[in-house]
């Protein structure tokens, strides 16, 4: 089967963002964003027929869903080190396309209504389209380093975006922390990057997935500070992942990355681009299980559980809507991680891994439009704060039903999709880990509680007096939600496991039904508590404050890493390290080049009298000179 | 006969030479020019190249004196007295043209000339046929380029004379 | 060839000619009176050229006529460096080389 027309579905994109970026002033807005909607629709189809084609059609030989690969070597360093730029279809990869796909044309779809009589309306269509050329060729990489150069990508499309709004100075810095700290992380990654290139010799995905391959079998032959090499190279790669994926500790640029426009929270920071942590790690998947037993893998879990935890917690306390969202999209990605680190690699083993992989689709969809209702919601009300809305539920009857339904696949209720994934995950956690498994349910616990705890501050509770009165947003806008909350609905119902495996051979997943019953029951708890503490007006949420205390001021507070982190590098690192070297520099190194540069104006100074100006001089000094070298000559001659 | 010309000649010609360099007067300079420029002229009679010669006279001696007198006489008082050199530059310059002179001078005496006996007259036909031939050897292209240089330098002479109209942006940068 | 007369003589006249030339073209302060220099020093190897056609290669024409073109360009030379004196002398009044010293550092 050839599948070289997916370069298209990147590179369409591209062609998007080019005509976009140059012809900026002189396209309309309405135009431009036919052209970013056209674009994406036509990317979205060629996705939807090669995942047709590769899961029904061509895919599967023996029972197992093959790799496949269109690429051209760019960079040749050795017979098997070499760069290389292509696509490589893969269950995960079409997955990925599909999300990204559905995603992104819906936020497109969404953004002509959101963004319309924005300035910037052009060049936000022109960043969208970058993103999602940048995205594509993410989830297509075939070797470590393509990946990285659209993991950049991402990361610079991302930080435009959060910039958007660059009037504000809260956007600008929220913007450049995204950067700085997702390119902090990403420099493990780099540094990964060039371990593994070293010790195995190649960036290939096949070569170096490949379980019976040089690079799992050989993982022992080199160690470092007791570990193996290979494993402190997927713990830097890790690193790199879980700076993207917003894991604890290199959280805290995903809370201010909410400063940019909704649509983008949607795409970026909820659906594609923060799960590519969650696809680095499943696309190195082989390697984390295989090299040293799944130690980095284990460290992956953890990381996982402990996010999970503690953006839930953030979660429950903060009266940003945007900020809650994001808190729990940061909890639902610890939870795609820990079941990634919790997954075996065969058959049903790799429960936790098809798990992953199903959540992260689920997630997409019902994050995307829990967003996208936010953005509807803020739109409507012009503000982002809890305590400016209350009782939507008559003024806006879609985003109500939608919200709802999003709240209810994430609280994981069946039979919407955040159910199945979530008990999926559930299992697999019980099946190796017990710690992970308690710390997943009370999660869900507290995802269905800060959920609906929004969910009621929202569309129930006490009607804020509204200076315009709110409004249902236009079509544009409520398609979109519409189209997603179906796919919440139905999303949870594809037999996931058929398709999506560590292994690629597919397995039968079956309900686990006194698990499910748990969590299903933690959920409905959840839920009941936020109904009864937010449903109507009652201080009972008061008292809870009041009973925590202390603790409930850390935790509004983010547990003070922000400060934290500022105290480290303003602190420490500026006055203690950078502040000494930059005196070094000025005095030194600068003063070098300083003093020989004023000592050649010195001179210059000096001998410009030389310069009169006049010809005469000029000609004279000529003359002159002739007529010693002529002598000079004749002397040399006759002797 | 042709000796005792020669000589003569030749004394004119550096003696008016070193007064045309050295002379205070303007005018004066020129008309010094000018007896060296005839000079040449009867060089060239001397050694029978009389078209040369009449070229010389006409060219030189009629035009460019004529042109160089006209804008003496455009910018300058008659009477007005020529600024000098300081000494010292005098006499450096001397020197070091003494220098170059001796140089010179010992350079063409310790040449051997290889000088062809002859007295061959050179008719003007001669120099014309080979002006516009376009044979090999023949001068037909640079003739054409010069005609051309010549238009040129005509035109620029014009416009650059003629100068900027002189509008109320142009005062202002005087 | 002029009977009597070396060619050695010749040259030195030329070359005495040239270095009067140089002389002026140096020490004289005047635009008019260095164009005047210039003239003495275009003349003195206009007629080396000529005499070493007449008493070397009597049978060629090729100095007498490089000579001609020397002299076309002499005349054009002339005329345009007289223009631009005249015009120097619109602009700033002067035609002397003091006060023509914009290259100045």
């Amino acid at each position: 089967m050839n599948f070289s027309y997916i370069i298209l579905i990147p590179l369409i994109p591209l062609v998007v963002f080019l005509l976009l970026g140059i012809f900026n002033q002189r396209i309309k807005p309405a135009v431009s964003g036919y052209v970013g909607v056209l674009g994406l629709l036509t990317s979205t189809l060629l996705s939807f027929y090669t995942a047709y084609q590769y899961f029904f059609v061509y895919g599967k030989a023996n029972g197992v869903y093959q790799t496949f690969v269109e690429k051209t070597v760019w960079m040749n360093f050795t017979e098997t080190l070499a760069i290389d730029m292509g696509v490589l279809v893969d269950p995960i990869s079409v997955m990925m396309l599909i999300v990204v796909s559905i995603v992104s044309l819906m936020v497109h779809i969404y953004s002509r209504g959101y963004m319309k009589g924005d300035d910037g309306y052009t060049k936000f269509f022109a960043f969208l389209s970058l993103f999602s050329f940048s995205m594509y060729g993410l989830v297509l990489a075939t070797n470590l380093f393509q990946i990285y150069i659209f993991w950049e990508l991402v990361g610079v499309s991302s930080y435009l975006l959060i910039g958007y709004y660059y009037t504000k100075p809260s956007a600008v810095s929220a913007a450049k922390k995204a950067f700085i700290v997702t390119r902090f992380a990403d420099l493990g990654f780099l540094i990964g990057i060039l371990i593994v290139g070293y010790y195995t010799g190649t960036y290939d995905f096949e070569m170096l997935n490949n379980p019976e391959g040089n690079a799992i079998l050989n993982w022992a032959s080199t160690s470092f500070m007791g570990l193996s090499v290979l494993t402190w190279a997927l713990i830097l790669i890790f690193i790199g992942g879980a700076g993207k994926s917003a894991m604890f500790p290199l959280h805290i640029w995903l809370p201010d990355a909410m400063e940019g426009p909704t649509p983008v929270s949607a795409l970026i920071h909820a659906a594609t681009m923060v799960v590519a942590g969650v696809f680095l790690v499943a696309r190195l998947f082989p390697m984390y299980y295989f090299v040293e037993n799944g130690f980095a893998l284990n460290i992956v879990a953890y990381v996982g559980a402990f996010s999970a935890l503690f953006a839930a917690i953030i979660a429950v306390t903060q009266t940003d809507i945007k900020r809650v969202l994001a808190f729990s999209t940061m909890s639902q990605l610890g939870y795609m991680m820990l079941a990634l680190g919790v997954s075996g690699y065969d058959g049903h083993e790799g429960l936790g891994y098809m798990a992953s992989m199903f959540h992260l689709f689920a997630h997409a969809m019902f994050k995307a439009l829990l967003f996208l209702c936010a953005g509807s919601v803020i739109h409507a009300v012009h503000s982002n704060y809890l305590k400016d809305m209350g009782g939507l539920r008559k003024y806006m009857p879609i985003t109500n039903i939608t919200f709802l339904i999003a709240a209810l696949a994430i609280a994981g209720v069946p039979p919407f999709a955040g159910f199945f994934s979530k008990d999926e995950i559930l299992v697999a956690a019980f099946e190796h880990n017990k710690l992970i498994y308690f710390v997943g349910v009370f999660v869900a616990g507290l995802t269905a509680f800060y959920m609906f705890r929004i969910y009621f501050g929202i569309f129930w509770g006490k009607e804020t007096k509204y200076e315009h009165k709110p409004h249902e947003s236009p079509i544009s806008m409520t398609f979109p939600l519409m189209v997603l909350a179906l796919l919440s609905i139905v999303g949870g119902f594809i037999p996931f496991s058929k398709f999506v495996t560590a292994d690629k051979a597919g397995f039968e997943a079956h309900l686990n039904y006194p698990l499910a019953a748990v969590a299903v029951g933690v959920g409905l708890l959840g839920i009941g508590l936020a109904w009864a503490f937010y449903k109507n007006e009652n201080n009972l949420a008061d008292k809870m404050v009041n009973f925590f205390g202390p603790f409930y001021k850390w935790t509004s507070d983010k547990f003070y890493f922000d400060e934290i982190y500022l105290f480290i590098t303003k602190k420490i690192l500026f006055n203690r390290v950078s502040a000494p070297i930059a005196k070094f520099d000025k005095k030194y190194v600068d003063g070098t080049m300083v003093g020989i540069g004023n000592k050649t104006v010195w001179t210059s100074e000096k001998i410009k009298s030389l310069q009169s100006g006049k010809v005469q001089d000029y000609a004279f000094a000529f003359i002159a000179g002739v007529v010693v070298l002529v002598l000079v000559f004749i002397y040399m001659w006759t002797n | 006969m042709e000796r005792i010309i020669f000589y003569s000649i030749a004394l004119i010609m550096v003696v008016f030479a070193i007064a045309s360099v050295t002379s205070r007067k303007m005018l004066r300079s020129v008309i010094y020019l000018l007896f060296v420029l005839c000079g040449v002229a009867g060089i060239y009679f001397l050694i029978d190249y009389n078209f040369l010669a009449a070229i010389q006279l006409t060219v030189y001696a009629g035009g460019i004196i004529v042109l160089i007198i006209f804008s003496v006489l455009l910018v300058h008082h008659i009477e007005m007295q020529l600024e000098i050199a300081k000494l010292s530059r005098q006499i450096l310059t001397a020197v070091a043209c003494m220098v170059g002179l001796g140089i010179f001078l010992t350079t063409i005496y310790s040449h051997e000339f290889n000088v062809v006996e002859n007295s061959r007259t050179t008719t003007t036909a001669d120099i014309g046929s080979k002006l516009l031939s376009y044979e090999a050897g023949g001068f037909i292209l640079p003739f054409e380029v010069i005609s051309v240089l010549l238009l040129a330098a005509m035109i620029g002479a014009i416009i650059i004379a003629k100068g900027a109209k002189l509008t109320g942006k142009n005062d202002k940068a005087l | 060839m002029i009977p009597g007369i070396s060619i050695y003589e010749i040259l030195t006249i030329t070359s005495i000619l040239f270095f009067i030339g140089v002389y002026g073209f140096i020490t004289r302060k005047n635009l008019i009176s260095i164009l005047i220099s210039v003239e003495l020093i275009l003349n003195a190897s206009v007629i080396n050229f000529v005499i070493i056609n007449k008493y070397l290669y009597p049978d060629m024409l090729q100095g007498v006529l490089f000579s001609l073109f020397i002299i076309a360009v002499a005349a054009a030379e002339t005329a345009l460096a007289v223009s631009i004196i005249i015009g120097l002398y619109r602009q700033i009044s002067s035609v002397e080389v003091k006060d023509v010293e914009t290259m100045k550092y």
